[in-house]
């Protein structure tokens, strides 16, 4: 088959099931979801075709797969804005972990909604099932009942699966904007998916809006790049370096910042929002809201590796100007500073969550601000890479803490104990109870916290502590690091509390392995969690080095123009990052290996108010309730509407229509009524011919020979008139 | 046949009006007949101008299709009719809303005859503009346009009514008298009152006087003259807050029709008259024009999420979207004959249409949720999404296409008019920002007290689902968003053909 043709096939599938479930399938559960995991294989086999051909490439980031097929979208002028398709060394990566994480979730998301099970005794659509009664032997027990909203959930993850592979096969930015956008309803639809819980729709709206504030300084970025080169093509701009010579030495009128920089910065803010980098963080951890395999899809798949796919793939331009050693550019500075502080920030709020899912949805955060923190200092395959091993295992985290929730929920129907079943204080002992959530969960566990050798987490990790110490950023290395053990710390805890020990709850004790359904995609995440990263070990490593070719650095570091100095591996990054995941990990074992139901966080009293604050998320949320929230509700409500259109504007409009009004009435009153009416009407007009009528009457005395005199009198008036003025004359 | 292809501008043009004298002689108690007469009355212009567009040469320069009959000789006024691009879409999105707004007002009881006329006669006058190629002409199908809207408020609006009737009349009678005032002072000087013939002479004109005074204030005059009555129909800010008082009060299908092409005629006035004819006042003044659509796309989207009341919110959302418009005439104006000037032109136009897609829909479906509810007011509902899934989805969608949501229709244009004023008025296209990420926030808003949380109890059952005639009506829109949102080219060639000719045009002047 005609390679160009199945690229542009990729996206298809999805989209087409999107459609047939909304229009058609809606109604048959088994129908829909056929179609969707169906529409999801498909794309699957064409990305895993795509992936080994272009793997077998020579030269592929100089001639991607795809370019010939393109098509003009917008006549302009008298040229036009085409869009295509491209796979090149980067995307080819992105599509083979976003295949097989999507695929995975379809497949998982049979199970976790319940297939199967009976409907429902007081479920409706907009909450989330609560469980059924049957009869067994005469008594009747509860059992899960199967997602009111089955078909829909399948129909929307469809469409976000689509977003995503649109994403990565395209070959502009603005087919990728498109992309991107499709995403961000997705999300607002999926996170919102139990609408009728006000947390949900809220989290919804909060998601939809905060990344909308990076794609507004996004869209802008993407005027400005366009109107600078002409294009928004990848190759036609990233793979030119005319073009990013060009860019980097004129000056924006910005900051004193070159367009690179400009461009650069307003693209990578686009990048703060989607992958929930510090200040646009908050909408992410609100976004498990959604059921389990949509935080799977947002936190894996899709969403946030679609913020940082973008940085990555405009790395050339964020870097103009920049040699490969020495000064970072500004944009690189930006993309630094922004992803050390999130990687640090994020892992010590990590620290002191109590939800199963919370702990995770901060670890993503952590773990992209150290993806935007290597590509701020040049690590640019470290971040792919870590891209590529944190999809996998994140994705298996999340299916795995959806089991667990599933387990929980199981035993919370059981014994009709009232406890939330995300809460990880209320768990323990899971680990015989779910013996392949809990292996697998270990193994994502592993991979996250960077153990050496054996996880693929450890191997990209590793890369970015090196990176930024051997590019001589020690601050970034520092900071890192610290995040590292804090890392490894927080999933000792989770791993800890929620499958070591003794069952903390009645209902954990009842907790019961998940379906195959569901365990399936766990072990297959969980085989790419351990191996993903034996691809990237690099050659300089001390022992292992060399045995295996440095696949992934050889066929993506062929992405760069410019390269990094070569790396001259120092030991002291590996032997950080051996100490701060090992340390990390003993740690938190060690601290919460035994911690009793009822008991409080043994953390909590050595940090004290730090705890809360922590606890709290640095008040971030409250923070901008209080700020951004309430002047945007101020600046609309009270200031637009009262004071500016009703107030000012209708004001001002009101006061001609009185003061035309009062003229109306001055000239009615002033003029018509005394002027007109009674002077003039019933004076003049009026009385004048009353008078007029009165005086000349008197002359009508009814007597005939007075008539008689008098016409005669006016006969030989008008005869000397007309003798006088016409005869004589 | 050589009469239709002759004169099919006059019977796209009339057979509203044949339609609505047709109505007179119906029995006015069979509702049934009078509206079924109305819509096939409607649909006769959609036919003919779908064999007009399919005629239509796109690479055709100047005008075609053109009719020209002697009207007022003695003051050198005719009949003169004829599309380009601009006018072709314009026309096609009469044509297409208008018999979408009859069916949509099967729900109207009262005189039915009297509002279906009504109804009829709106139509041509709004066509009238689009297709008059001489300034009086033009002039009066304005004011035709303008009655029936007025009745159309006041006879079948809401509680209100007769403030927002009045005040719109009023506002928009005002722009009218500097419109008619214009008209007067060019057709005199100029001595005709021929658009093809005004285009090549009176950007030039600066020698002689009128009543004394010279040329230039002459001109200038008639420019702001022009510029005012077309801001306010537009309506550009500050000019706006008439429309969500008619907005709001106007019946469902009033005010499809008044977003969806009543304020096209003012932006059309823009790019048909002030453009070609005043170049060089318009690129002077720009800078100006940017700014109030700036401001219009902030305001308007800061008003609207403001609103609790939804027919208001989405009223707003004109005004917001309308700027892009604006913005992009401005920029347009300025950059004139540069690939932004086009770029921007074709982001403008292309939003007219779209836009009218957009916010004839969310009027409409304020409309089918207000029959069913008889509240506008967006804390009384809230949870509906159970209770109208069908409903749900379809009000999700065309929000979406109104956020501009890339797919849908409203990405295309607004993308351009930002690219194309970027470059031109960075300031004002980054401040507007502001404004696009507002309209996320109301649409949401909109969504998230109409649709979802905790369902309302009062409406417990009591709502049914959109029924198949409610359907017809949307879908033709649904589709022509996703349409124009996947693949805008059909349209956007046709529109660019034509704003590219206007461009070199202008330039030609400097």
């Amino acid at each position: 088959m005609n390679m160009d043709l199945l690229i542009w096939l990729i996206p298809l599938p999805p989209l087409l099931a999107f459609a047939a479930i909304v229009l058609f399938t809606n109604r048959s559960k088994a129908l829909s979801h056929s179609l969707a995991i169906g529409a999801a294989g498909l794309s699957w086999l064409a990305s895993m075709v795509v992936f080994f051909t272009a793997v077998g490439r020579e030269e592929l980031a100089k001639h991607p797969l795809g370019v010939d097929l393109k098509v003009n979208w917008l006549p302009l002028g008298d040229g036009a804005f085409k869009i295509g398709v491209q796979v090149d060394p980067l995307s080819a990566v992105i599509l083979f972990f976003v295949a097989w994480t999507v695929l995975m979730i379809f497949v998982y998301s049979v199970g976790y909604h319940n297939f199967g099970q009976p409907a429902g005794d007081h479920d409706k659509p907009g909450l989330p099932p609560h469980g059924a009664t049957v009869k067994v032997k005469g008594h009747g027990h509860q059992v899960p009942s199967v997602e009111p909203m089955y078909s829909r959930f399948f129909a929307m993850i469809s469409l976000f699966a689509f977003g995503m592979f649109l994403l990565v096969v395209t070959d502009n930015l603005l087919t990728l904007y498109m992309a991107w956008e499709i995403m961000g309803l997705c999300s607002y639809l999926l996170i919102g998916f139990w609408y009728a819980k006000p947390s949900a729709r809220d989290a919804a709206v909060k998601a939809f809006l905060t990344t909308r504030v990076g794609d507004m300084f996004m869209l802008l970025g993407m005027a400005a790049l366009y109107k600078m080169t002409g294009t928004l093509n990848y190759q036609e701009i990233l793979a030119n370096p005319t073009v990013l010579e060009m860019l980097a030495s004129q000056a924006a009128p910005v900051l004193g910042l070159s367009w690179a920089g400009l461009i650069g910065i307003l693209i990578f803010m686009g990048t703060v929002g989607k992958s929930a980098q510090f200040p646009l963080h908050v909408w992410l951890p609100d976004a498990m809201e959604g059921p389990t395999p949509v935080s799977a899809m947002i936190h894996a798949a899709t969403m946030v590796s679609a913020g940082v796919y973008l940085s990555i793939r405009f790395f050339p331009l964020i870097s103009a100007g920049w040699d490969g050693g020495g000064a970072l550019t500004p944009a690189m500075m930006t993309l630094a500073v922004v992803g050390a502080v999130t990687a640090l920030f994020a892992a010590t709020i990590a620290v002191a969550q109590n939800d199963i899912k919370r702990v995770l949805a901060y670890s993503t955060i952590s773990q992209l601000g150290y993806m935007i923190a290597a590509l701020g200092v040049g690590a640019y395959v470290a971040a792919a890479f870590h891209l590529v091993t944190h999809a996998f295992f994140k994705a298996l985290l999340f299916l795995g803490s959806g089991s667990v929730i599933h387990g929980m929920e199981h035993g919370v129907l059981h014994t009709h104990q009232h406890i939330d079943p995300q809460d990880m204080q209320h768990m323990g002992g899971l680990r015989k109870k779910m013996p392949v959530t809990f292996w697998t969960f270990l193994a994502g566990g592993l991979a996250l916290s960077g153990f050496p050798l054996v996880t693929a987490g450890f191997w990209s990790k590793d890369e970015i502590l090196s990176g930024a110490f051997n590019g001589g950023h020690v601050w970034v290395f520092v900071i890192l690091a610290l995040a590292a053990l804090l890392t490894a710390f927080y999933t000792a805890r989770q791993i800890t509390l929620t499958f070591l020990g003794q069952a903390r709850s009645e209902a954990a004790e009842h907790a019961s392995e998940s379906r195959a359904v569901m365990t399936a995609p766990l072990v297959v995440l969980a085989f790419f969690a351990i191996t993903a990263g034996w691809v990237g070990i690099p050659k300089a490593f001390p022992g292992l080095g060399g045995l295996v070719p440095n696949w992934f650095e050889e066929f993506v570091g062929e992405m760069l123009l410019v390269h990094g100095e070569a790396a001259h591996h120092s030991l002291v990054p590996l032997i950080t990052s051996l100490v701060v995941a090992l340390g990390g990990l003993a740690l938190g074992w060690w601290v919460y290996r035994d911690v009793r139901a009822g008991q409080k966080d043994p953390l909590q009293k050595p940090l004290g108010p730090v705890y809360t604050l922590l606890q709290n998320k640095y008040y971030f949320d409250e923070l901008y309730g209080a700020t951004v929230v309430r002047f945007s509700r101020w600046v609309s409500e009270v200031f637009t509407d009262r004071w500016l259109d009703r107030g000012v504007i209708d004001g001002i409009l009101h006061g001609i229509a009185a003061a035309g009004l009062w003229l109306g009435g001055v000239l009615r009153n002033g003029f018509d009524l005394p002027v007109i009416n009674r002077f003039l009407g019933d004076t003049v007009v009026a009385g004048g011919t009353r008078k007029l009528g009165a005086e000349t009457s008197k002359i009508q005395t009814g007597r005939l020979q007075q008539y008689m005199l008098m016409g005669l009198a006016v006969v030989l008036a008008a005869s000397a008139i007309i003798y006088f003025f016409f005869v004589m004359a | 046949m050589d009469l239709l292809t002759n004169h099919l501008l006059t019977l796209i043009l009339f057979t509203p009006v044949v339609g609505a004298v047709v109505l007179l002689f119906l029995p006015a108690k069979n509702i049934r007949v009078l509206r079924w007469a109305a819509l096939a009355a409607s649909l006769v212009p959609f036919g003919l101008a779908l064999g007009l567009w399919a005629r239509f040469d796109p690479s055709a320069e100047g005008f075609q299709f053109v009719e020209m009959m002697p009207w007022y000789p003695a003051i050198q006024s005719s009949y003169h009719l004829g599309v380009d691009g601009i006018s072709l879409m314009m026309v096609l999105l009469t044509v297409v809303l208008t018999p979408l707004a009859v069916l949509a007002s099967f729900t109207v009881t009262e005189r039915v005859k009297a509002y279906m006329f009504l109804f009829l006669l709106l139509e041509t006058g709004m066509l009238g503009v689009f297709l008059s190629l001489d300034l009086l002409l033009f002039f009066v199908f304005w004011e035709v346009g303008l009655v029936p809207m007025y009745f159309l408020i006041a006879q079948w609006g809401g509680t209100r009514r007769n403030y927002a009737a009045l005040k719109f009349i009023l506002y928009t009678m005002g722009g009218s008298l500097g419109l008619l005032l214009a008209t007067q002072m060019i057709g005199v000087v100029a001595g005709t009152f021929d658009l093809t013939e005004l285009f090549q002479i009176w950007p030039a004109l600066n020698s002689g006087t009128l009543l004394g005074l010279p040329m230039a204030t002459v001109k200038a005059v008639a420019f702001w003259a022009f510029v005012i009555a077309f801001a306010i129909k537009v309506p550009v800010w500050p000019f706006h807050t008439w429309l969500p008082d008619a907005h709001t009060e106007a019946p469902t299908a009033g005010s499809m029709i008044l977003a969806g092409v009543l304020l096209k005629l003012g932006a059309y006035g823009f790019l048909r008259l002030v453009l070609p004819l005043y170049p060089l006042e318009s690129k002077l003044f720009a800078g100006w024009l940017a700014a109030l659509g700036a401001l219009a796309i902030i305001f308007g989207a800061l008003g609207a999420f403001g609103q609790k009341d939804f027919k208001r919110l989405v009223a707003y959302s004109s005004i917001n979207h309308m700027g892009f418009v604006v913005l992009g005439i401005a920029a347009a104006a300025a950059a004139v004959g540069s690939q932004d000037a086009v770029i921007a032109l074709n982001g403008a136009v292309l939003q007219m249409v779209t836009h009218g897609l957009s916010a004839a829909g969310m009027f409409f479906l304020v409309g089918v949720i207000y029959e069913r509810t008889h509240t506008r007011d967006l804390t009384e509902f809230g949870g509906l999404f159970a209770q109208m899934p069908v409903y749900g989805g379809v009000l999700l969608f065309t929000a979406m296409g109104s956020l501009g949501l890339p797919g849908l229709a409203g990405f295309v244009s607004e993308f351009l008019v930002v690219r194309g004023a970027w470059p031109v008025f960075t300031l004002a296209t980054a401040l507007s920002m502001i404004g696009l990420f507002f309209t996320g926030a109301y649409i949401l808003k909109a969504l998230k007290m109409v649709l979802h949380g905790p369902l309302n109890e009062r409406w417990k059952g009591k709502l049914p689902e959109m029924s198949l005639r409610e359907g017809i009506v949307i879908a033709p829109l649904m589709v022509l968003m996703l349409i124009l949102g996947v693949w805008p080219a059909w349209a956007l060639d046709v529109i660019n053909r034509t704003v590219s000719m206007i461009s070199l045009a202008m330039s030609l002047w400097f």
